[in-house]
């Protein structure tokens, strides 16, 4: 580090002797002076790994003059390859966000009504103690849930266990991924992990199912999409719109959204009738070839043709290819995929495709990851909680993997649906859930059947104005946390290092949990004084120490495994019949298909549009709107609308519009319609996270319009809980008439 | 002394327009809030659905021909010795906007002190042998930076070997900024 901060100075100094060239000047001019680094300079570097979003990609924070700068990925680390994304090298705007929070504040009732006041930590912490010591006094420590996302939540997480409750949430589940890790949980016995064990550097052909690559920037498989671009890879890309990664396939099926199961199922139809699976991998490896061929006889391209608007030899063709480049082909099981209701059978058709392509566990398809895992501190045991989230819905989603953040909001809000297991206070860390769940009117309605509502963020985002105390974090740029273990091709741990002071009244977690413990008599789980002393243990543990990892950031440990199955080798899957599931006994015994059967979800009505939602390379969900160096590269979010369409409605590029949905509700805020020919008419898109309604978030407050608070008609997967976004319609509220155009 | 023609070579098909390149730009080189020095283009064509989108992140070209240089009434726009590099100095220039109205690719703007502000292909760093920071910052690594005077130099080597274009080379500029297609 030191060899480096010479060398910019050097550099600034080797500026001074730029000249001109002669015949272009009248005298000497120099722009060095306009150079970022002069002379003098001190510039600092410290490790940390990325918060803004679950990549977790680690990387330098430089300082100069003690001033923030800029942050750059870090070279040793396989998780970024030493570039960071937009979002990451945009990280330093949460910590220079003027809109922060900086202290924290107190529900009071006044003669005004509610309203919040600055409040000391000691005033926050014997607040929040005496409602959580009363909650569980009256209905035990069970009632107490937490929801999070982040990896600042470590220590909250011990305390919600310490109080009692396992009643630990996080809408990355139920809204997000879940479905499609129990459907490779259900075939493979494992799931595919984040950052997912996809080999997309060494497929020769990869299929994005409504995934979009590039505009999502999942770091690693945007780099290593580049790479197969780069070696020449197939690329297949099923999307009702034409995405970034639509624009770099060869094959682009614009498939008629809400069918991609009939697609699946056509394809794998294709394979097996065709003789195209990998024969020995199959007879190795999987169960149920039968029971898959004979549910998937009628299941043609022609009789997929007329449900997903895909021409049969397009189908064909597309399934060859994947067939041609098994076993390196990977059919993308996605991340964001709770779209329609069936979404975990959906993800299971991907995931059978996959085995009958031999991609599991084979180069170019998925690979076998490593990964560390630190022990935790002796300490006294968790008390065992009488009840748990899964007792909410004892009859329900017998195939939930992890706790579902919706029922256990359904719950709180509507507490008939278990009146013995009464949910009556929320911790909500970092995890804005007014953008984050369907039906932001039930959270509402949840929250106003609680005693308790914290929230731990960053930023005002809207989920503290529903608070009764808000504590104010500093960023992940201000703190430790705790080490970063996340698995990949090698075993690599990463450090999350402060290179700033906490800025106006800002604390860590950790630090915050240190001073409630006690309160709530708890302390015994936190047998530390500080997060140095607590990571300089656990890195022990591996041979490490915090002052190494302060030097390096990221570090290599030995002992990772195989990354693929070795010619022949046997393998044993956990799964009930310990290979690969192509039929799931264990569905067929809960009353569910066996083999993934299509049936038609809702049309839109007549006038109305499917809508669809997905990310922005700029911005992460709901919660970086606001930062300024991420706001100035999309400060708003528009509506692709067809040319056709646009046309229909006389609507011009530009043009602000409500949308409403078929219930009826109107977007609080309008959105710029942008008319292009990447979409289908039946088709609306926005990127999800916008249209805040806080206005202490003033640089986000009413920019573009929020697609969650318009989703309806929420199915709900009966295998796991998750619910569906996409079964939702709308169609446009005109402005300047305010009537509606037909 | 050894003249540099510095340029960068863009790989349309790996570039994502992601805008990383920018926010790299504007935190490496602390551009003010409202500023950039670069950005995205898209550009699509044809109509449903049979499509091309092609993104491009586009700078100053530091032209070899550089009309901003010989519209400068002050001498403030200049090129640095050895190099293709067009700069500007702050002490001489006096905002009277005739380099933003003679560049063909608007990469040049007036700050809020009076001065023109531009793209230096970050040569406080390739000094010192480190890519420009749009560069080194790309995930897809889409860039590449080099001399094109360097016939073993990447960006020689991929103008040897892919078929590229640059932007309105009709105005006689001689840009040096490519876009592999």
């Amino acid at each position: 580090m030191n060899n480096r901060r010479s060398f910019l100075k050097i550099g600034a100094l080797g500026l001074g002797g730029l000249a001109v060239a002669p015949t272009l000047m009248r005298r000497r001019a120099d722009a060095s002076a306009t150079f970022p680094v002069q002379p003098g300079d001190s510039v600092t570097m410290t490790p940390t790994y990325c918060e803004i979003c679950f990549w977790q990609c680690a990387g330098w924070t430089f300082t100069k003059n003690g001033r923030p700068w800029k942050i750059v990925g870090n070279p040793d680390d396989r998780h970024s390859n030493g570039r960071f994304c937009t979002r990451g090298t945009g990280g330093m705007g949460a910590y220079t966000d003027p809109d922060r929070l900086r202290t924290p504040l107190l529900r009071v009732e006044g003669p005004d009504g509610q309203h919040f006041r600055e409040a000391t930590w000691e005033e926050a912490f014997d607040y929040i103690a005496e409602k959580l010591n009363h909650v569980r006094s009256t209905y035990g420590g069970e009632s107490l849930a937490m929801f999070s996302h982040g990896n600042g939540a470590t220590h909250f997480k011990t305390l919600t266990k310490a109080f009692g409750s396992a009643n630990i949430t996080a809408p990355s589940y139920a809204q997000c991924r879940g479905p499609r890790d129990d459907a490779f949980l259900l075939t493979f016995g494992e799931t595919v992990g984040s950052p997912e064990r996809t080999d997309i550097e060494n497929s020769r052909c990869l299929v994005l199912i409504g995934s979009h690559i590039g505009e999502n920037l999942h770091n690693g498989q945007v780099q290593e999409m580049a790479t197969a671009i780069e070696r020449g890879a197939e690329i297949i890309v099923v999307d009702p719109r034409f995405s970034v990664a639509a624009s770099k396939a060869k094959h682009w099926l614009p498939i008629k959204p809400s069918t991609d199961l009939a697609l699946l199922l056509a394809w794998i139809h294709v394979i097996v009738e065709e003789g195209l699976y990998d024969r020995e991998y199959v007879d190795r490896y999987t169960t149920g070839f039968d029971q898959l061929k004979a549910a998937v006889a009628s299941n043609t391209p022609e009789w997929a043709y007329p449900i997903t608007t895909l021409h049969p030899d397009v189908i064909r063709e597309t399934a060859r290819t994947m067939a041609r480049n098994a076993p390196a082909t990977l059919v993308h099981p996605g991340r964001h995929v709770t779209w329609y209701g069936d979404d975990t059978q959906r993800s299971r058709a991907v995931a059978i495709l996959n085995a009958l392509l031999g991609s599991w566990g084979r180069k170019g398809g998925f690979y076998f990851p490593s990964e560390v895992a630190f022990e935790d501190e002796p300490h006294p045991p968790y008390p065992k909680p009488r009840w748990t989230w899964a007792d909410l819905a004892p009859d329900a989603y017998p195939f939930a993997s992890s706790s579902i953040a919706s029922l256990i909001r359904d719950a709180t809000a509507d507490p008939s649906m278990a009146p013995d297991k009464p949910i009556k206070a929320w911790l909500v860390y970092g995890s804005n859930l007014i953008y984050a769940l369907p039906e932001p009117e039930k959270t509402i309605q949840a929250i106003q059947n609680l005693d308790l509502l914290v929230a731990v963020d960053i930023q005002p985002a809207e989920i503290c104005g529903w608070a009764d105390v808000v504590l104010p974090e500093c960023t992940y740029l201000e703190r430790y946390d705790d080490i970063r273990t996340s698995p990949g091709r090698v075993r690599q741990i990463a450090l999350r290092a402060p290179a700033f002071e906490p800025s106006f009244d800002t604390k860590p977690a950790a630090w915050m949990v240190k001073q409630l413990a006690p309160r709530l008599g708890l302390e015994a789980w936190f047998p530390w004084n500080d997060m140095e002393e607590w990571l300089d243990r656990r890195l022990a543990q591996v041979g490490s120490s915090l002052e190494e990892m302060r030097r390096i950031g990221v570090k290599t440990l030995d002992g990772e495994g195989p990354l693929y199955l070795a010619e022949g080798e046997a393998m044993e899957f956990n799964t009930p019949s310990g290979r690969i599931e192509l039929a799931s006994e264990q569905l067929a015994a809960a009353g569910f298909d066996a083999v993934p059967r299509y049936t038609p979800h809702d049309e839109p009505p007549p006038g109305y549009y499917r809508l669809l939602s997905g990310r922005s390379p700029a911005h992460t969900f709901a919660r970086t709107i606001n930062n300024p160096l991420l706001n100035e590269i999309q400060s708003e979010n528009d509506l692709w609308v067809n040319t056709v369409t646009a046309e229909d409605w006389g609507l011009k590029n530009g043009q602000e519009v409500r949308l409403r949905n078929s219930a009826g509700r109107i977007s609080t805020f309008p959105i710029r319609v942008r008319v292009t020919e990447r979409i289908r008419p039946d088709s609306l898109y926005m990127v999800h996270g916008f249209g805040h309604t806080e206005k202490l978030l003033t640089k986000a407050f009413g920019r573009g319009a929020d697609d969650n608070e318009l989703i309806e008609n929420v199915k709900i997967d009966p295998l796991m809980g998750a619910t569906a976004r996409r079964n939702t319609f709308v169609t446009f509220e005109i402005e300047e008439t305010g009537v509606e155009a037909v | 002394m050894k003249t540099r023609r510095y340029a960068i070579v863009i790989d349309t098909l790996r570039c994502i327009g992601c805008a990383d390149c920018v926010v790299a730009c504007k935190t490496e080189n602390e551009v003010p809030e409202g500023y950039c020095r670069d950005w995205i283009t898209e550009a699509t064509t044809g109509t449903f659905p049979e499509l091309h989108t092609e993104y491009r992140s586009e700078r100053c070209n530091h032209c070899s021909n550089p009309p901003c240089v010989h519209a400068c009434p002050t001498g403030a726009s200049f090129v640095a010795d050895g190099s293709n590099v067009t700069l500007v100095d702050p002490e001489l220039c006096t905002g009277c906007k005739s380099c933003i109205a003679a560049c063909p690719y608007d990469a040049r703007f007036v700050l809020p002190e009076g001065y023109v502000s531009k793209c230096t292909f970050c040569m406080h760093r390739v000094e010192v042998g480190l890519d420009p920071a749009c560069v080194s910052a790309c995930p897809t690594r889409c860039m590449a930076f080099g001399d094109c005077n360097d016939p073993d130099s990447e960006v020689s080597r991929l103008l040897r070997t892919r078929t590229w274009k640059v932007i309105a080379p009709e105005a006689g500029t001689e840009p040096n900024v490519y876009y592999l297609t």
